[in-house]
């Protein structure tokens, strides 16, 4: 069933729409992650032009966000005076992502800079992970007690000033990196569409060291005011959000997302962070060939206003 | 317009209108027509493309060369002129980088043609030249005129070709059929992503080669409905259109645990 998209001004199919946001949602309710990072690319490989692809991913990751950070509020695994936190910051780097955003389209390099992006940051969070989650799988099959990082081990983001207690995370640390790691994920959110779910959670766990039971919730409680304000910006400075895209994508995936955070409780962490890991890193593979394999089109159109 | 062809006309014009006989003796040189059975087309949400029929008549077709064949007809129906940049991308340490580019006033962002014969049998390429007719012709004006020729022939080319490509720029070669003597149906292909706008339809009539006169007419395509609603909103009201967005996105993550909890 073909649908026309208001603001994309394409057809689409419905279907595949619905089932590449159950897919997306199902994984991001297994990982806890808003699946924007997935979402974006896969509308881009599907021919939306990116620059709706990354306003309307920014839009879906609100509901799954949403509906997930509802989850963590009733089991209490939420800090939301650090999720406040991580909010300043975000609405700062939001913002100055949105003027970067019209720049680069204004220039024609949106679409080279999402992709460059997307590899960059996919590759490194992915390896990374990857590398931390077979060393803590190999220790726990060889049987030794995995090496729990104690409070007292600080690196050198604990010594920074400006300190803050944050009770729900049992944490008391310096409001600089959380400020920073908040505008960060911030621009990121509004260049790639992305909750930034993906770099919040492994930042927060090895760089906070906030517990990892209260990283999922507090990550999808700024992402859902993080994306909610991006959308909010895109929409009004470059019309881009679809929101029937939008709505199509989220319907799939909340669904999904409810049976992914099922399935997410049979694994163990260390298994669910070496899958999520994989996953991150075959979509930054994908799209790193896409970057040098010779295109089959060398030229592009495009109107010399927007879009 | 002179010989035994001229002749047949004069007899079947005299017989036909008796308002004219004193001027029976001289041909009434030719002329077309098109209608448009709407002046405007509405794209509603499941629009996946679809054939716009013209139909057109020809005015004092001259009998005889109309049983040889000899009229053939070019219909085109062009979209709105608009500004377009055409990039090249280029290898720069290994990754694909657009670098060149070049922009086109005026560019048509629609142009189907639909034709009685192969454009190539109907009349010579020059003429379609002057006539900036057909895809392959027509003018495409750069907005920077210092640009080298060989540049902008192939940013021009490649213009094109991507306008095919993506199913805007198409010709229907036996699009255009003869029902009788004097009237013709034409079919043009609308692509699905048709831009919105003023269209303009027109009507090129040959004989034996040679251009004789061309007529045209004006077709609205709007989005209708609810898209175009969309569409409007988000232009006009683009805050109110972004809390909607939000608003929509956070009910639909509630409801969705409502029905779908699974904890």
């Amino acid at each position: 069933m073909g649908i026309y998209l208001p603001i994309a001004e394409i057809s689409v199919n419905v279907f595949v729409l619905l089932a590449m946001g159950a897919a997306v949602g199902f994984l991001s309710g297994m990982f806890g992650v808003g699946g924007g990072f997935l979402i974006t690319p896969l509308l881009i490989f599907y021919n939306i032009p990116p620059a709706i692809a990354v306003a309307t991913g920014a839009n879906q990751v609100i509901a799954s966000s949403f509906s997930g950070a509802l989850s963590h509020m009733k089991r209490g695994t939420l800090d939301f005076k650090l999720g406040g936190v991580l909010l300043a910051g975000g609405i700062v780097g939001s913002t100055g992502g949105i003027y970067v955003f019209a720049f680069l389209r204004r220039l024609g390099q949106l679409d080279l800079f999402i992709s460059l992006l997307y590899v960059v940051l996919l590759g490194t969070v992915g390896g990374l992970m990857l590398v931390e989650s077979v060393n803590a799988l190999r220790a726990t099959r060889s049987g030794a007690a995995p090496v729990l990082k104690k409070s007292g081990q600080h690196n050198w983001i604990h010594r920074l000033p400006l300190k803050m207690r944050f009770r729900a995370s049992k944490l008391f640390v310096s409001v600089i990196p959380v400020l920073g790691l908040g505008a960060g994920i911030g621009f990121l959110s509004s260049i790639m569409g992305v909750g930034g779910g993906f770099i919040m959670v492994p930042a927060l766990i090895y760089l906070l060291k906030v517990p990892t039971n209260v990283v999922i919730g507090t990550s999808l409680f700024q992402i859902i005011f993080t994306s909610a304000y991006t959308t909010l910006v895109h929409a009004t400075t470059n019309q881009t959000v679809d929101v029937m895209l939008a709505f199509l994508l989220m319907a799939g995936g909340v669904a999904g997302a409810q049976y992914g955070a099922k399935a997410g409780q049979r694994l163990r962490g260390e298994q669910l962070r070496a899958l999520l890991a994989l996953l991150v890193l075959a979509v930054a593979i994908r799209l790193a060939i896409d970057l040098f394999v010779t295109p089959p089109n060398l030229y592009s159109l495009s109107g010399a206003g927007l879009n | 317009m002179k010989g035994p062809g001229s002749f047949a006309a004069a007899i079947f014009l005299s017989l036909l209108a008796a308002a004219v006989p004193a001027k029976a003796q001289t041909p009434l040189p030719e002329g077309i027509q098109i209608g448009l059975s709407t002046d405007n087309v509405s794209i509603t949400a499941g629009f996946s493309g679809a054939d716009l029929t013209i139909f057109g008549s020809l005015e004092n077709p001259d009998p005889l060369v109309a049983r040889q064949g000899r009229y053939d007809v070019i219909v085109v129906l062009e979209g709105p002129p608009k500004p377009v940049v055409v990039r090249r991308k280029d290898r720069v340490l290994g990754v694909w980088i657009n670098l060149e580019s070049e922009t086109f006033e005026n560019v048509p962002v629609s142009y189907s043609v639909a034709t009685t014969r192969p454009l190539q049998d109907i009349t010579e390429p020059n003429s379609y030249k002057q006539l900036s007719l057909g895809a392959s012709n027509l003018y495409m004006q750069p907005a920077d005129a210092g640009e080298s020729p060989a540049t902008i022939e192939e940013f021009t080319a490649a213009l094109r070709e991507r306008k095919a490509a993506a199913g805007l720029y198409s010709e229907n070669v036996g699009g255009v059929q003869f029902l009788s003597q004097n009237l013709f149906r034409a079919t043009v292909r609308l692509a699905p992503n048709v831009p919105v706008g003023t269209h303009k339809a027109r009507a090129f009539l040959f004989k034996s080669g040679l251009f004789i006169k061309e007529s045209s007419a004006q077709l609205e395509i709007r989005k209708s409905g609810f898209e175009q609603s969309i569409f409007r909103v988000a232009h006009d009201y683009s805050f109110l259109y972004g809390v909607f967005a939000v608003s929509l996105a956070m009910v639909t993550g509630w409801l969705g645990r409502l029905v779908f909890r699974k904890d």
